[in-house]
């Protein structure tokens, strides 16, 4: 069996079978990273092809010495913010809301509205706030992982979600939901 | 102390309000990634542009340039 490190050199040199291996090896953890991101699984698939994509461009700009898997996170992370960037996810919700403060919340009707206004709230986060609140406070994925695959510090992750915390809790109160 | 229970209150919202998603790969995403990179060769680099536009210039700015090019191919 090729030893990784020759088969990281391999890939480096632009060798198209050793772009292949690692492809097979790494497509299920890249797009278990972005669909964990982008929560649809069809935009995820398109995605791990376009982090792929970018991978075989860079390969001559990749050390064999480094971590394959921690590369292409950080690959897989950009693209999925590229794509979160320009896809903001519209939900339409009617004009009067009603405050869903004092309302019967163990209704299903009142729960499904109160999920559409959550999506709504947390789909109007800008792009990197977004990312990073799915990853800290809904996957709960540890913040030195998030640093490293934004390639930001923990202070500045931890930052993030303050500010994604604030603005959620700004725009479900205008929605008329109070956590 | 305040901060961390907004953070709670606020996970808690999102965790029972954003749907989960299945993460397991079912298909085999190999195929698509080949008809990728058929479709789209890899983009010229920048420098190799640059190269060429310094070569054609010096043809036709310097054309006793010329012999030297051919020889060098």
């Amino acid at each position: 069996m090729e030893q990784p490190s020759e088969l990281l050199e391999r890939f480096a040199r632009g060798d198209l079978d050793a772009f292949e291996s690692l492809f097979r090896q790494f497509q299920g953890d890249v797009f278990r990273w972005i669909v964990r991101i982008v929560r649809e699984r069809g935009a995820a698939e398109d995605l791990t092809i376009e982090t792929f994509w970018r991978i075989h461009r860079a390969h001559a700009r990749f050390d064999p010495e480094r971590n394959f898997a921690a590369w292409a996170r950080r690959i897989a992370t950009n693209t999925a913010l590229d794509y979160l960037k320009v896809a903001r996810r519209e939900v339409e919700l009617p004009e009067d809301l009603p405050d869903l403060r004092s309302s019967a919340l163990g209704d299903p009707g009142v729960q499904r509205d109160v999920r559409e206004r959550v999506s709504k709230a947390f789909g109007e986060l800008p792009a990197k706030l977004r990312v990073t609140a799915t990853l800290a406070l809904i996957e709960e994925e540890p913040y030195q992982e998030i640093a490293d695959a934004l390639g930001i510090s923990v202070g500045a992750v931890k930052l993030r979600v303050f500010r994604a915390v604030r603005l959620l809790r700004k725009q479900l109160k205008q929605l008329g939901v109070e956590p | 102390m305040n901060h961390q229970n907004d953070d709670d209150k606020i996970r808690q919202l999102l965790k029972q309000n954003i749907r989960p998603v299945s993460q397991a790969l079912e298909r085999d995403l190999w195929p698509h990634m080949l008809r990728r990179l058929e479709e789209r060769p890899a983009a010229v680099p920048w420098f190799d542009w640059a190269l060429a536009a310094v070569v054609v210039l010096s043809i036709i700015l310097v054309p006793s340039t010329i012999p030297m090019l051919l020889y060098h191919l």
